[in-house]
């Protein structure tokens, strides 16, 4: 986060002058707008993504890039990287348009991020974080049952597979940095469900969507994990636009987003990505990760 | 056993010694072939696992720096991905920490995370120690007999040299094993193969180096009852060591024939020799009738006229007379006669005869027992002959006015004669060579009259004793009478 914080203040200060030059440039040059505007328009949109939803879909995402391409009559490309600082860091340095990133993030980063849409799983624009352990474990049902174990969390990033997990065990007052013998990142939360579920790890945090749409697409795994526990609801990872995004290139994503559902092909897509849809952002709905990030904060050092 | 072995016939044990010689062949060069792959296999094995613990260990290298659990988990399960593992895993990867501690494994459940290597089993605390003494810039292998596992243990090392962990492969032996059972089988088919065509092939030139033994050993069975034309037909005329042994033989059979030639001629002369002892007595013998004879003729000349009764009587005493001759006459005829005729009671009378002016030259007293009054089937000359040698002998040996003795007589199947006489006893010195040419230097006769006779009854296959003791010696000629002539 140190790291992180450093580059964010040349990247927030070149947003500002971006958005400066721009609104100058749109000003100066009112009457040239259109040349300008299909300059934009040629550029590709450029989508961040995380693990935030399963990894390893590169046929999905090309899919939904040709299904997002058609709606909006722009050339649309995902930007896939392992780690979550990656996606936010690309995203403050304006080299991505949107984003889907994790609620803790972008809690850390709202002043750089611009809420799109909320995906809707099961209805609601809510998630879980789970505490899996292996299905031999029948005994843990918290996480000082796993005094002295191997955990893995998914990424430091995470809210699911790390915010989470800190602050429960925070709230029972039990010590993150102690309570484990060791702790590792596995970077995605299907491959959290891997080390536990293969017995690297004792015990692990996993996105609770993640591990229910894996029970569904591939349960051999998931069988070999126990849910010992589930959190409190959260504001599901959200899907975020630069600062800087122009407004109707933002309205029109939010619309081609909010409308997949009316749309069979959108429908098809939601299906693989087993959300309902996607629905306008509520401010508020980040309000509970802001509180236990505060909370965590006070007594941990965060890793990130 | 090895006495069946001994007395097998050269037909099979030539053959036999060869095919086992090819098959014990074969079997040393499928048993060095099989061992040599189960090394080679093994070595393979272990030259892989040590290799991909290089290439690992190399892998390994960030993620070990930068405690990432979960991305050496995905380097080590990348060779192991497609392998499906039961119960007990053939294949398993593990990575150690600098400490020797498990950092993490491709089954965990074996070696779980931070786990001492030496407390996951006895033969790992072994590798733990080998792994410790050995250079740590060094991989070690390491066998583990118990459960058939081969240990590779390869050092992560940093670009400097530190030894940040260790790559440890354990691979199953059952890995190369259905490996080695195709070879294993290739190896014993194709032995088979060469076997199949081998052994018959060792067989037969066994065979072929033993026909001029065996043929050899057959003709040699035949001496006797084959003629000699038969008998060397089947002889080898090579220049080995059984050509020799033929040459030899046709050798042997060539002076055995001269042998019996001998003997043949050794025989007729002393048949001569007894005719011409005999001549002197018979001449005698006929003599004395003779001039009895003619003195009753010159006696009866005188008579002028003789009445009937003295005629009568001179007739009847020239009648006696001529009768005494024809029967020596006969009787020298007969011996005198070289062809054979079956044996009967007239030809003991004949030898009576014959021998009787030499009885009573020595004024012996002549004991005759013939009991034989049926002809029997064995040939006349040659008993004949023995009986002459015997008694003439015996006639010779006896004391002035002394006693000798023929008793013949036919005891189950056997025609038995058995002439003695009293006299000085024979030496037991003498006795032991009696029958052997020359034995008893005084003897007018040359010393081979015994000798022929001991011939005769082996060639009628019979047999003779000689006892001597008591001032009695005694000739006992048991000869098989044949069943039927």
């Amino acid at each position: 986060m140190e790291h992180g914080c450093r580059t964010l203040e040349p990247a927030t200060e070149l947003v500002n002058r971006r958005r400066a030059l721009r609104q100058a440039a749109g000003l100066v040059l009112a009457g040239l707008a259109l040349p300008v505007r299909g300059q934009i328009r040629n550029r590709a949109i450029r989508i961040g993504t995380t693990a935030v939803i399963l990894n390893d879909q590169v046929s999905f995402l090309d899919e939904w890039a040709r299904y997002l391409q058609e709606q909006i009559g722009r050339q649309v490309s995902f930007v896939h990287r392992g780690r979550y600082r990656e996606i936010t860091e690309l995203l403050l340095r304006d080299e991505l348009d949107f984003a889907w990133v994790c609620g803790y993030p972008y809690v850390s980063h709202r002043q750089a991020m611009r809420l799109l849409a909320v995906p809707l799983y099961q209805g609601r624009p809510l998630y879980r974080s789970y505490l899996i352990v292996p299905s031999h474990d029948v005994k843990t049902a918290s996480f000082a049952d796993l005094e002295g174990g191997i955990f893995a969390y998914s990424d430091p990033n995470s809210n699911s597979g790390f915010l989470v997990p800190q602050y429960e065990m925070l709230r029972a007052g039990l010590d993150p940095l102690t309570l484990f013998r060791k702790s590792f990142f596995t970077y995605a939360h299907g491959k959290v469900v891997a080390a536990v579920a293969n017995g690297i790890a004792h015990g692990g945090a996993v996105d609770g969507y993640v591990w229910e749409t894996l029970a569904l697409r591939a349960p051999e795994l998931t069988r070999r994990t126990r849910v010992a526990a589930k959190s409190d609801e959260y504001g599901f990872p959200p899907l975020v636009a630069r600062r800087s995004i122009d407004e109707s290139e933002f309205r029109g994503m939010q619309k081609v987003l909010t409308g997949m559902p009316d749309n069979p092909a959108g429908q098809s897509l939601l299906k693989q990505l087993n959300l309902d849809g996607f629905a306008l952002p509520e401010e508020h709905l980040f309000d509970g990760i802001g509180r236990i990030l505060a909370y965590v904060s006070t007594r941990q050092r965060l890793v990130s | 056993m090895s006495s069946a072995v001994t007395n097998l016939s050269y037909r099979y044990k030539v053959p036999l010694s060869l095919s086992v010689v090819i098959v014990i062949t074969a079997a040393v060069v499928s048993a060095v072939l099989g061992w040599q792959a189960y090394r080679d296999l093994r070595g393979g094995l272990i030259a892989g696992a040590e290799g991909l613990g290089r290439t690992l260990s190399r892998a390994l290298l960030p993620s070990l720096l930068s405690d990432e659990v979960w991305s050496a988990y995905e380097t080590v399960m990348t060779p192991l991905e497609g392998i499906e593992d039961g119960g007990s895993p053939q294949k398993t990867i593990t990575v150690l920490d600098a400490k020797g501690a498990v950092f993490v494994s491709s089954h965990p459940a074996q070696f779980p995370v931070l786990a001492p290597l030496a407390s996951i089993g006895p033969s790992y605390a072994q590798l733990q120690r080998a792994i410790a003494t050995q250079a740590p810039h060094s991989s070690v292998q390491f066998e583990d007999r118990v459960n058939d596992r081969i240990l590779v243990a390869v050092p992560i090392l940093a670009d400097d040299g530190t030894h940040l962990g260790t790559v440890l492969l354990t691979y199953s032996e059952s890995l190369f094993l259905p490996n080695f059972y195709a070879t294993l089988t290739r190896v014993i088919g194709s032995t088979l193969l060469v076997l199949l065509v081998l052994v018959p092939l060792g067989w037969n030139i066994g065979r072929r180096m033993a026909i001029p033994l065996t043929s050899l050993a057959e003709s040699m069975a035949q001496i006797g009852s084959a003629p000699r034309a038969q008998l060397t037909e089947r002889l080898y005329r090579s220049h080995d060591e059984i050509g020799q042994l033929g040459r030899q033989f046709e050798r042997m059979l060539d002076e055995l024939e001269e042998k019996r030639n001998m003997e043949k001629q050794l025989i007729a002369a002393d048949r001569l020799a007894a005719i011409g002892r005999l001549t002197a007595g018979i001449a005698h013998e006929i003599n004395n009738p003779l001039g009895g004879m003619i003195n009753t003729i010159n006696t009866f000349k005188h008579h002028v006229n003789p009445d009937p009764a003295v005629t009568e009587r001179t007739i009847s005493l020239l009648e006696r007379g001529l009768a005494q001759i024809r029967d020596t006459v006969g009787a020298l005829l007969v011996e005198a006669r070289m062809e054979s005729h079956a044996l009967s009671p007239d030809d003991m009378d004949d030898i009576r005869v014959l021998v009787q002016p030499q009885v009573s030259e020595r004024e012996v007293r002549l004991d005759w027992d013939n009991g034989v009054s049926e002809p029997l089937p064995l040939p006349s000359t040659p008993v004949r002959q023995i009986l002459i040698n015997l008694l003439l002998n015996a006639v010779q040996a006896a004391d002035q006015s002394g006693t000798v003795g023929c008793r013949i007589h036919c005891d189950n199947r056997l025609l038995v004669l058995d002439i003695y006489n009293d006299g000085k006893t024979i030496p037991a010195a003498v006795l032991e060579h009696l029958f052997e040419p020359f034995s008893l230097p005084s003897e007018s006769r040359g010393g081979l009259g015994l000798w022929v006779t001991y011939q005769i009854v082996q060639q009628l296959k019979g047999a003779i004793d000689v006892t001597s003791a008591g001032a009695e010696t005694r000739f006992v000629v048991r000869l098989p009478i044949p069943e039927n002539v």
